[in-house]
Parts: C-alpha cells; structure tokens; sequence
C-alpha cells in the first residue's frame, strides 16, 4: 500500500509505489475471509476482475515465449547469423544487431533471465523481507529493535549503489547470482510492510482468543496470522518480482551483469553502445523495453486486481 | 520531535559506519590485487613492476597492517580525502567527483521536486474526476514499469535523432565553455530537457498512482464522512484528504531517493551527461576502484543527507510530531 | 410535530441485488421528544438514522416523506439537503471515536468546519467552550489533537461539535455501544441534558441497548428487519409491549437482582430474514411462537392505543 494499505507500501525499483502494497502507511481492510470458502470465494471474484485476467494473460503470454521462443529460434542469441543491422524481417523478425545477431532470438533469451532474476531475486526478497519482517513484528522486543535497525539501514543505502560495488568485484557470472544479489539488497521496504501488517493483525482480538485459549505461538502464526496476511503476502511478492526484474535491468545496462548471456538490460547496453542511436537501429532497442514494461506493468496491473478482489470495499459495484 | 530526529540521526550514523565499512571492505576481501591488475594493464616491464608495485602500495596505503588501514580510510574520509584514481593517475577522486556532482544534481533536484508535486497534484485531481482517472491510471502504471534507461533512449530516439529537435548527448554544446553567460545556459537547458523526462516520467507516475490511492483511501475516512455529515463543502474534505494523503508520500519520497538516484545514473549514460553516471561508468569500464568506491560513498552520504533533510521537512508537515507522538507510521 | 417520517423506503445496492434496508418507516417525533431506535443489529436502525442526514454512497432512496418542522427535508437530494445538515439535522455518528481529523487540532478542526458552513465564528465558537466546558472537558482541549484524547473524550467532543448549532433534530448513533458501563450512563445522561437545556429539540438515539433507552428515551421504536414493529412510550414499551418481537426481546435481557436456579435466559431462536429477499408479509413470523396463516400478509403498522402503535395481526395474543 494504500493492498490497501494498507494499501501496502511501496519503493519497489524504479517508482514508489506507496499506495501500491499493502503497508502500514495504507491501513489494510479487514481480513479476508478465509478457509474453504475464501478460496472458492477468491476464484469467483479473480476470474471477473478484468484487471487480474488482463495482468495475468500478458505475464503467462510473456512467459510462454520465454519458455518456448528460445526451443524455436534459427539462430543462437550471441551467433553471428547475418547481415549487420538488418530491418526486420520475414527472416529477421526483430532484425539484427550491428554483429550480426537475431535481435528476436535475443529478445526471447533475454525474457528468460528477466524472469530467472525476477522469480529468484524477487523470491529471495520476499523469504527475507516476510520472514525479517513477521519477526519484528510478532516478538517485538530487543529482536524487534535489532531487526528494525538492520532494516533501516539496508533500507537508507542505494540499492544500485551496493550492486555497483559488489558486482563490479565480483564479477558476476550467472544471472542466478546476479539475482540473489538482487534479492539481498531489495527487502527492506517490505520487511517494514510486514512488519507493520503483523503489529495490527497481532493486536486483533481473534489473535487474543487464541493465546487465551493456550494455543501455541507457532501454531497461532500458521492458523491465525498466516491466512490473513496471504493475500497481503501474493501482493507483496508481486511487486518485488517486478521491482527485481527492474533494478536487473539496470544492473545489466551497466554491463554488470553475466556477460555470457543474453538478458532485456545487456541488449539495450550493446544497443547503446553500438551507437545503435545514431544508426537508428530502433528494432534493436526497441524490443527489450516493451518486454520489459510488458511484463512489470502487466503484474503491477494484476496488483491492483489482486487488491480489489481481496479486498471487497473496493470492488465495482 | 528531538526524540524523532534523534532516531532517525542514529539511524543515519549507523548506515553511514556501514556503508563505509562495506566500502572499505569489499574491495580487499574480492579476489585479486588491485595493484596486479594495474600493473597487468600497463604491460610494464618485470622490475619497473617491483618498483611500480611498492609505489602503489605506498600511495594505496597497502603497505600497513588491516586495522590500520580501515583507521587511515576514516581518517582520510574526514579530511575530505576520498583517495586517488586509478585510471586518472594521479587526480584526486574527489575532484573528479567534484566537478561531475553539479551535473547530477541538476538532473536529479528538478526531476525528484517536479515529480512530487505534478505526481501528487494528478493523482489527486485523478481521485476525484473518474474520466480523468481512466486515463491517468493506465499511463501512470506503464511509467511506473518503464526502465529508466529505456525511455531515455526511446526520448533521444525520437526526438532527438529523428526529429532533432533536441542533442542526444553532453550537457551543452560542444564549442562552449561553462560561463553564467545566456549562451551557455541556453545550450546547457537544450541539452538537459530530454535526460530529465526520463526520470521526471517514470517518478510521476509512480507518485501519480500513489496519491491517487492513498487519496482514495481518506475521502472514505470516517473523518471525511463526519464532515460530509455536518454538511461541509468538498473543497474542506478534500483539503483535509490531500494534506493527510501527503504525510505517508513523503514518507515516500525518502524511500524513493534510491531508486532515483540509480535512474540518474543510467539516464545519464545513455545521453553521456557529464555527472555521476557517466563517470560511474568510466570507473567500471577502467576498473579504478578508488573511483567507484568514492563515488559509493558519496551517493551514499548524499541520500542520507536528503533523508534527514526529508525527515526534518515531515515534522513541520504532521503536526503530531512536534508533540512528541510519532505520526504516520 | 417536529418530525414527520413518511413510508420511507432506502435500499442498499449490492453486487446481487438490492438489499431493502428500510421499508415503509412511518412515525412522528414530537418537538423535545427523545426516541429511541432499537432492533438487532441488521435491523436498519442505522439506515434509518443515517438516511435522514446523508445518503452513503450505496444508499438508494426509493420513496417516502420525510418533514421536519413543517418544512420538507429532501433526504433524496445530497444538494439540496446541505442547507440543512448541521444546522437543522445534526448526527452523533456510531464511528465518533475515529470522526475527527487526526493531524488537525480540535480547535483548527472545529473553527474551519464552521466557517466553511458560513458560521459567524465570534458568536458560536464561547458557545462551543461553554459547552465544552459543561460536559466536563477542560479547556486546552481545543489545542489537543485526536490522538491525545481517550475515547470517552472524543464521543464528548463529538457531542457537543455536532450540536453546537443548536439543530432541530440529532441523531446519536449507537452512542453508548463502544464505552464501558458508568461511561455509557454519563453519556446518556449528556444526551437528556442536551435536550433539557435546549440545544437540541428533539432526538433520535439509535442503540441495540434497550435498558439505555429505557433511561434515556421518551418513547421508543423498535425495528425489526427493515421493518417498524412497535412504538410507544418507553414505559409502555417496557411494562405493556404488544409484539411478540418486543416482548422476546425484553424477556431476553437479564434483569437486576433476580436470580433463576432453574430457568436460562431465553434468547429468540433463530436469525434475521436475509434482506435481500425478504419473505412475504411478517418478516418476524419464522421465529415467532404466535405465527399463523394470517402472517403471510404484512400486517400494517396501526395504531392500538393513542401513543402505542404495532405492526402484528396478534396483538392480542402476545
């Protein structure tokens, strides 16, 4: 934000999206409902929600060329497979680079590591950020004060600056590495959203009912807490997935990342500097931005379908 | 309201004793010897490398125990030392970045302010006016998902390459010297208007759709139904819904800081604008460490300075933190 | 006559139809009479309160009159009602504690809202320290914000901002449900005052509390799934009811001092008609020990007494 959160925070790369997530700045509606009918409840409301569906076509459509394109390619991504900075084409759908290369083969090998960075580095955002976060916020305590701390502080530091210097020492080979990388530096913001979601779900009263029931903490947390913060979770996932392919991009402008393979942000960088510009070579820098706002934009679409549908003030009536 | 700032100070301090830390540390625990891979480009002959070797040694400080030079590094940074480049043997980093910093920072305070307040003002005229709102909304998440580099080069593209309208590269033109002369901030405005779009767009989308919601989200407050209840005209409603959707965008803002400090850097890559970016980009390519590291810490003492600056902003704007309660979050 | 309610009808839309909230309302107030609104919660009390002020945004007004010291109060029309709001129909909202801008100063708050009303401020704001004052709150008050005053605080402050112009008519919506007992009964008591010293003429108290109204209320009326069922007088009401809903619904509260070994509290078996479809006629006879054949009509809403008015067929078996 406001998930309304609550619309959830923000500060995904590239733009705050402050009333995006769910966050404490947004204050979450009530919990959803949740249990056998929740699901059933869900998928009644997700499938009429033309933004979800809108959302999630365009992410499986870019996915299904990821998946597949590259199985269908003539040409490798880096091979030199004909004339230099050729127009598109029946041959050359996207055209070529000015080395020769099929920008499309690149293009279809590039959604595949914009979607390894994304998955990996948003994934591994999501593990710290809920689990730093949910820890915080339940404990309390000195452990909330120390994790609070580590938050802020890797939360202040420019996450593109911390990349520069590791990658530029390290030498990044993979774009798995290139993604944990990403995911190491990019959790902070929804660490403090989860936090502040577990402070106002743990003072609910149907949490009180279950400690006064002489239920376990960690039983409380799965049956209790867990089921209401899902939906704020999927949301929140969302968002760091597209914030992760983001900041990879801008890694892979910058010539940090692998330089083996292909990915969206290395050809724009070739692009640029193959002066592919002054060429006008427009079908070589062209294609990698609109896959890139194709699938960032279409998840962040699926969001705010996501948010309506969980959260039942704000569907259309 | 001291003891929110003191908070946040404390928080600052800590970050900037990591982040030079990191700075300090990174590049002695990677693999490989700065000064080999120095010597290995230079080609030099086996003993003007001993020479060369005990030299830069010297001049690095690699010639004294660890602990020692993690003090020296303080002390040097406290004397505004920020050590030497490698690659411009043997100017100062500090110069290097000093003369590239006026140029960044001219992208970035007019794209960071602009952004804000044309972002928040759509947002919340979008919140109300539901024509308006189906157009905003689109574009502004298309904005928001756009790679800041990419538009970059899409707005050279277009208007500079194709319809010339603008130069695609530098900060002013060519035969021009940087004077307070009509002629050169004539050239240095012609030069800037397309590297700023790229960050002014993508922030104002995101601001954009922020605002909107969080708006929103205050015009069904129960504060703002009691007065609708009393009958109070819109326009207070709407006052009190703007003013209190504010406090967490600014909240915001300070989040924000690194995402669009990383956006400068590339933007200015892609038109060779003579700031940070491109001289980040030079450090990488020649791999002058003391460059890069030099540049880290300065963003990085940059944007803790904005924060604190932001963070003052936010007391005079939510009035509880002046009366000791923590507002907002 | 004060206030005069006509065949009110307000639906709810909703994704599956429109749920009818309130149906047919049709009752008198008169001038410094307090009634009292009661019924389970769902029963449309607050629908009712809240559609004689302002239509929430899923509020549809379908039919009905409503008048308010011989004048008509366009309920239906949001503009034109504003004229009105405030200064003629006042509310005491049921989210009282949270209705206060929490970054704005009480005092701020309260002075631009009166102004924006075009409110000459040199003559109301003593009035509103006065009574401020009255109510037992101190004086700084004006200079705190929201977030520095306890809930029993807040409902006060809202009390008095809301009728500090004096209106024809307040609504106090569930004004006691979220406060501890001794706070509820100085509350109430605030609202008899009200109306003794003349700040308000007459009063709608919208609770799901019968022994409040009882203290509190002239006469009451009780709903019943968007439906009237009864008014009269409190003292009626309490020792003379006539509908079976009303009687349960006594019968169901426990009373002081009286202990049963052997007998429970009884509750009313059964739940509220959905009131999305509502059944034809009686909507109580479900759950009613005296239902009949009869019941599959809506019985109207007549008069049985002068003062004691009730919607069954079998008023005379309950």
């Amino acid at each position: 934000m406001a998930v309304s959160k609550q619309r959830v925070g923000m500060a995904p790369a590239g733009a705050p999206l402050a009333a995006e997530a769910p966050t404490p700045l947004a204050p979450a509606g009530a919990p959803p409902a949740v249990g056998r009918k929740g699901r059933s409840e869900f998928v009644y409301f997700a499938f009429r929600n033309w933004k979800f569906v809108f959302g999630l076509c365009v992410v499986l459509g870019f996915l299904a060329l990821a998946i597949f394109g590259p199985m269908f390619t003539a040409h490798k991504p880096l091979d030199f497979a004909g004339p230099t900075d050729a127009r598109p084409s029946h041959a050359y759908w996207f055209g070529t680079t000015s080395y020769g290369q099929d920008v499309y083969s690149q293009f279809v090998y590039g959604l595949r590591s914009a979607f390894l960075v994304g998955a990996v580095g948003g994934g591994i955002a999501w593990l710290l950020g809920a689990g730093i976060g949910f820890t915080a916020g339940y404990r309390s305590g000195w452990l909330d004060d120390v994790l609070s701390m580590l938050t802020n502080v890797v939360l202040v530091i420019p996450t593109l600056a911390i990349l520069i210097i590791v990658a530029a020492y390290l030498h990044v080979h993979s774009y798995a590495t290139e993604a944990i990388l990403v995911g190491l530096t990019s959790w902070p913001w929804a660490a403090r959203a989860v936090r502040a979601q577990t402070f106002s779900l743990k003072t609910r009263d149907f949490v009180d009912i279950a400690r006064l029931s002489g239920r376990k903490t960690r039983q409380i947390i799965v049956t209790e807490i867990a089921p209401n913060m899902s939906s704020y979770l999927l949301m929140m996932f969302i968002l760091l997935f597209g914030g992760a392919i983001l900041i990879g991009a801008s890694l892979d402008f910058l010539g940090l990342g692998p330089a083996t393979s292909v990915s969206l942000g290395l050809m724009m960088n070739n692009a640029y500097a193959a002066s592919a510009l002054l060429l006008g070579s427009w079908w070589w820098f062209l294609p990698p931005g609109i896959g890139i706002i194709g699938i960032v934009g279409a998840f962040y679409v699926m969001n705010v379908g996501l948010d309506e549908i969980f959260n039942p003030k704000l569907r259309e009536l | 309201m001291i003891r929110y700032l003191a908070r946040k100070l404390l928080i600052y301090l800590v970050t900037f004793f990591v982040a030079v830390t990191i700075d300090w540390a990174i590049p002695r625990s990677m693999p490989g010897n700065p000064i080999e891979q120095l010597l290995a480009r230079m080609h030099a002959q086996p003993e003007s490398q001993r020479v060369l070797t005990s030299y830069y040694s010297k001049a690095f400080g690699f010639d004294v125990p660890l602990w020692k030079q993690y003090l020296n590094f303080w002390v040097a940074l406290f004397h505004g030392d920020l050590g030497v480049s490698i690659a411009n043997f043997p100017t100062p980093v500090w110069e290097l970045i000093r003369g590239a910093f006026p140029y960044t920072l001219a992208l970035l305070v007019p794209a960071i302010l602009l952004s804000f307040w044309a972002g928040n003002k759509v947002g919340a005229l979008a919140a109300r006016r539901k024509g308006l709102d189906n157009t905003v909304l689109p574009v502004s998440y298309v904005l928001t998902a756009t790679p800041q580099m990419w538009l970059g080069i899409m707005l050279a593209w277009v208007f500079a390459i194709t319809l010339g309208y603008f130069p695609v590269s530098g900060a002013y033109g060519l035969t021009l010297q940087p004077a307070w002369s009509f002629g050169f901030v004539g050239s240095f405005l012609h030069h800037w208007v397309l590297p700023f779009l790229a960050l002014f767009l993508v922030s104002f989308g995101g601001w954009a759709i922020g605002m909107r919601n969080m708006i929103i989200y205050e015009l069904e407050a129960d504060y703002s139904n009691y007065l609708a209840a009393l009958g109070a005209p819109t326009k207070l409603v709407r006052k009190y819904a703007y003013r209190n959707a504010l406090l967490p965008q600014i909240t915001g803002l300070a989040l924000a800081l690194g995402a669009v400090v990383a956006g400068a850097i590339v933007v200015e890559i892609v038109f060779s604008y003579p700031g940070l970016g491109t001289l980040t980009l030079n450090a990488l390519q020649n791999r002058d460490y003391f460059l890069i590291q030099g540049i880290f810490l300065f963003l990085i003492m940059g944007v803790l300075i904005a924060n604190l600056v932001i963070d003052i902003a936010y007391v005079f704007i939510d009035p509880r933190t002046r009366v000791g309660m923590q507002g907002g979050s | 006559m004060s206030l005069r309610v006509d065949d009110l009808t307000v639906y709810y839309q909703s994704l599956r139809g429109d749920v009818k909230a309130v149906d047919g309302a049709t009752f008198e107030i008169a001038d410094g009479e307090i009634m009292g609104l009661a019924g389970e919660s769902g029963c449309g009390k607050s629908t009712l309160g809240k559609s004689l002020i302002r239509f929430d945004t899923r509020m549809r007004y379908v039919r009905g009159s409503v008048e308010l010291d011989g004048k008509e109060l366009p309920v239906w029309d949001d503009a034109r009602m504003n004229p009105f709001r405030f200064q003629e129909v006042s509310l005491i909202p049921q989210y009282a504690l949270s209705a206060l801008n929490p970054t704005r100063r009480i005092g701020k708050m309260a002075v631009e809202l009166l102004k924006s009303r075009g409110v000459e401020i040199d003559t109301v704001m003593p009035e509103f320290k006065r009574r401020l004052k009255l109510v037992g709150l101190p004086q700084d008050i004006l200079e705190r914000f929201p977030i520095e005053l306890s809930g029993g605080m807040k409902q006060r402050v809202v009390m008095v901002l809301s009728s500090v112009l004096d209106p024809s008519l307040l609504v106090a919506d569930e004004v006691t449900s979220a406060l501890d007992v001794s706070t509820q009964r100085a509350v109430a008591e605030l609202l008899v005052e009200f109306r003794d010293r003349g700040f308000v003429k007459s009063m709608i108290v919208i609770t799901h509390d019968l022994s409040v109204l009882y203290q509190v209320a002239d006469s009451i009326l009780v709903m019943y799934a968007g439906k009237l069922a009864e008014k009269a007088t409190a003292d009626t009401i309490v020792r003379d009811s006539r509908h079976p809903y009303t009687r349960l619904l006594l019968s169901s509260l426990p009373e002081v001092g009286v202990r049963f070994a052997e007998r429970r509290l009884k509750g009313i078996p059964g739940r509220p008609p959905s009131l999305l479809a509502p059944p034809t006629g009686c909507r109580f006879k479900a759950r009613c020990p005296f239902a009949t054949e009869k019941c599959d009509e809506q019985p109207p809403f007549c008069v049985l007494e002068p003062g004691h008015e009730a919607a069954c067929w079998n008023v005379e078996a309950a």
